[in-house]
């Protein structure tokens, strides 16, 4: 039994620090993921369909499946969902070619399918939450945590617009310049002030963020809402084995000295 | 062997003699009564080969080994292909399992001596295993074709690139093309399923069937056969087949119980088992910050970096795995296990062991100046180990031990002399207590005090 204790310490030794791949820094905020939270999905689809998916392809996924995992019936994916003729059963592609995304963007929008994965949820909400006046820049806006991106604001209206917090101010500092009332779970302070207001408040905003990236996360991985339902069902099943097992090896050793 | 069983088994064993096949290597196959935890990994080890060949068959039903299709066929699997994720997790999780599983056999081995005379022939088998398997999880990682895959596979073929005079011709043999590109892919793809794994199995075959000729090996490291009873049995031996059976179920089981947390609860394991940056698809003209490789790799990996110039690198990288394949004839102790070995030799495993996995974590981060100073400093004594343990393991006169204790100093300080430049010179002078005091302990030790005296070895099994 030690021993199976100590291996199971090799195990958390081996899985106790994670080495995110994000370009552009460590994440700037971070939230709370629930992906089993059915409305949060659903309100996070809505918001990708009308903001992400005209540009932003999501090809590995499919409508039907979206649908129904998320509790959406065929009949409002059809009518509040799908806006480019597509059929139900088809992938989330979009219209955008890649070499108008080149034109238009300098580098063609990249696919969402799996983006939760590779950048992580926290990456993908700092990010959204981090746009902020630049004169300097192209299309008015920068990112603080993906400096220089080609991305507009896409959700400028519901946010406003931000602009960096006074300069004088060290990131350790960053504390006082609490003008943003804070997010979902957020850790941080925020390095930004705001420049014109949008329609939601901030909390609203983050909340918005929450739910979007909540759905990234699922479509990143559709089956993580059964898998670990499943995986209780397989290690009560494995416990028992386990049990008969253990009590037949005994049985058989029992004259062995 | 008489015939006297009758039916289908009858009928069959007079053609082919599947009863004696069954009594030589199960039910009338003596394994030592005292095997203990370390024991089981040999029996998980070929559950996991089986698991990934079937989880591998079903995989390559749906996947595309094609540049353009491969990165999409694998997200195809996890999404539109019933139970295909579970199929790819547990061929993923599986990989890395597979080397839990057989770092933990070989340590055992390292632990009992079971390479020892006379199951060197075992050993080999085993060492020609793990690079089977090192090749296998190389090529297999390529295959989802995402950034890691593909950049991963660039800096690991271009190490054959360093071999003078033939280096070049040798990567773009490997490759087939200039870069990593769909000729690797499809060539990879045929390796990874077909080619390495009939190796494989070949050697697995090789390693029980050179196993079973000698009989296994046991914590106490006596040899049972030389004490049998009057019916030719040895007395501490019992029948494989039920015993071991029964008992390797239970091993099994919880094997799986671990196995399945991470399957279903963490199959990305934090980015270890499947790297974040690899659900990016792979993209030639864009090199990720920071290329790392899968877990089980990096202690070697560390090596490699701990030798800046190329090809000395790749010879130090090599001459790590390289040395595994010598220690029958580097260790000449004839005690095997380390029950009755002495203190010096567990101080010394003890460091070996401890080097290994902090190599393995200096793989995973990023390159300071102190992590590259202890890369060299790990890498130094995880060469020791197999050096000291050459000189120790049979019994020298004291200036033998005070020759070669002048001799490694010597030159590892003459190294860290050529190497050494102002911006390094603090760290390298400090660090250079390490691998000099590990020399102290074990080599003037075995000098000047008993803490290199073995213990007696019982006759019979203890427990």
């Amino acid at each position: 039994m030690k021993n199976i204790v100590k291996l199971i310490c090799v195990a958390a030794l081996v899985s106790s620090s994670s080495s995110w791949a994000a370009g552009g820094g460590g994440p700037l905020f971070t939230m709370h993921v629930d992906v089993h939270h059915q409305k949060s999905l659903q309100r996070g689809a809505k918001t990708f369909v009308n903001y992400c998916l005209s540009c932003h392809s999501a090809s590995f996924s499919r409508y039907n499946r979206v649908a129904a995992d998320l509790g959406i019936s065929e009949q409002n994916m059809r009518e509040n969902m799908i806006f480019t003729g597509r059929k139900f059963g088809d992938t989330m592609t979009v219209a955008l070619t890649v070499d108008q995304g080149k034109e238009w963007f300098g580098a063609p929008p990249p696919d969402l399918s799996v983006k939760a994965r590779a950048r992580g949820a926290n990456w993908i909400y700092s990010y959204l939450k981090s746009f902020y006046v630049d004169e300097s820049a192209i299309r008015g806006v920068n990112n603080l945590q993906f400096p220089g991106t080609s991305m507009p604001h896409v959700l400028w209206e519901y946010q406003g617009l931000q602009k960096l917090a006074a300069k004088d101010d060290h990131h350790g500092d960053m504390e006082k310049e609490d003008s943003h009332g804070g997010g979902h779970g957020d850790s941080h302070a925020s390095p930004f002030e705001i420049a014109v207001p949008g329609t939601l408040t901030p909390k609203e905003y983050d909340a918005m963020l929450v739910d979007l990236v909540n759905f990234l996360v699922y479509l990143g991985e559709p089956a993580q809402l059964k898998r670990q339902g499943i995986g209780v069902g397989v290690l009560f099943f494995l416990a028992a084995l386990g049990v008969l097992a253990y009590f037949m090896k005994r049985d058989y050793w029992k004259d062995i000295h | 062997m008489t015939n006297k069983v009758g039916g289908i088994i009858g009928w069959v064993d007079s053609r082919l003699p599947v009863i004696e096949f069954w009594e030589a290597h199960l039910s009338k196959y003596y394994a030592p009564k005292n095997f203990n935890f370390w024991y089981f990994f040999g029996s998980l080890a070929l559950l996991i080969l089986v698991l990934q060949i079937v989880t591998g068959i079903f995989l390559t039903m749906h996947y595309k080994p094609d540049a353009e299709l491969a990165f999409a066929s694998v997200e195809y699997i996890m999404r539109d292909v019933n139970w295909g994720w579970l199929v790819r997790y547990m061929h993923s999780t599986g990989a890395s399992a597979f080397f839990v599983v057989i770092y933990l056999h070989m340590l055992r081995g390292l632990m009992y001596g079971s390479f020892k005379e006379p199951r060197e022939l075992i050993w080999l088998f085993g060492m020609m295993i793990y690079l089977c398997l090192m090749a296998e999880a190389f090529m297999g990682y390529l295959l989802p074709w995402g950034q890691m895959s593909y950049w991963g596979a660039q800096v690991i073929v271009n190490l054959f690139g360093t071999i003078p005079v033939i280096g070049d011709d040798l990567a773009l043999w490997i490759r087939g093309d200039f870069v990593v590109s769909d000729a690797t892919l499809n060539r990879f793809f045929a390796l990874h399923v077909i080619a390495v794994p009939i190796v494989l199995l070949g050697l697995v075959v090789a390693h029980i069937a050179a196993l079973h000729t000698v009989g296994s090996n046991n914590p106490d490291g006596v040899e049972i056969k030389k004490n049998k009873g009057a019916d030719g049995i040895p007395l501490d031996g019992i029948p494989f087949h039920p015993y071991y059976t029964v008992k390797d179920i239970v091993g099994i089981v919880v094997f799986l119980f671990i196995f399945a947390l991470v399957v279903f609860f963490a199959p990305e394991m934090g980015g270890y088992f499947l790297e974040h940056a690899n659900f990016e698809p792979a993209n030639p003209l864009a090199t990720p910050e920071h290329i790392a490789p899968v877990w089980y790799f990096t202690p070697f990996y560390t090596v490699l970096r701990a030798i800046p110039n190329p090809f000395w690198g790749v010879m130090a990288m090599g001459a790590a795995v390289v040395v595994l394949f010598f220690l029958p004839w580097i260790d000449k102790n004839v005690v095997k296990s380390i029950r009755y070995r002495s203190t010096l030799y567990k101080v010394n495993l003890f460091v070996f062991l401890v080097s290994f996995v902090w190599l393995g974590y200096y793989g995973v981060q990023a390159v300071t100046p102190m992590a590259s100073q202890m890369a060299l400093r790990l890498s130094e004594l995880y060469f020791l180990f197999f050096a000291v343990l050459a000189i120790y393991s049979t019994q020298r006169s004291v200036g033998y031990y005070i020759m070669w204790f002048i001799v490694f100093v010597g030159l590892i300080t003459i190294y860290d002399v050529y190497r050494n430049n102002p911006e390094i010179a603090e760290l390298t002078w400090k660090t250079w207590i390490i691998p000099v005091a590990y020399l102290f302990v074990t080599l003037i030790g075995a000098a000047f005090t008993n803490l290199d005296q073995d213990k007696p070895v019982p006759v019979r099994v203890t427990s």
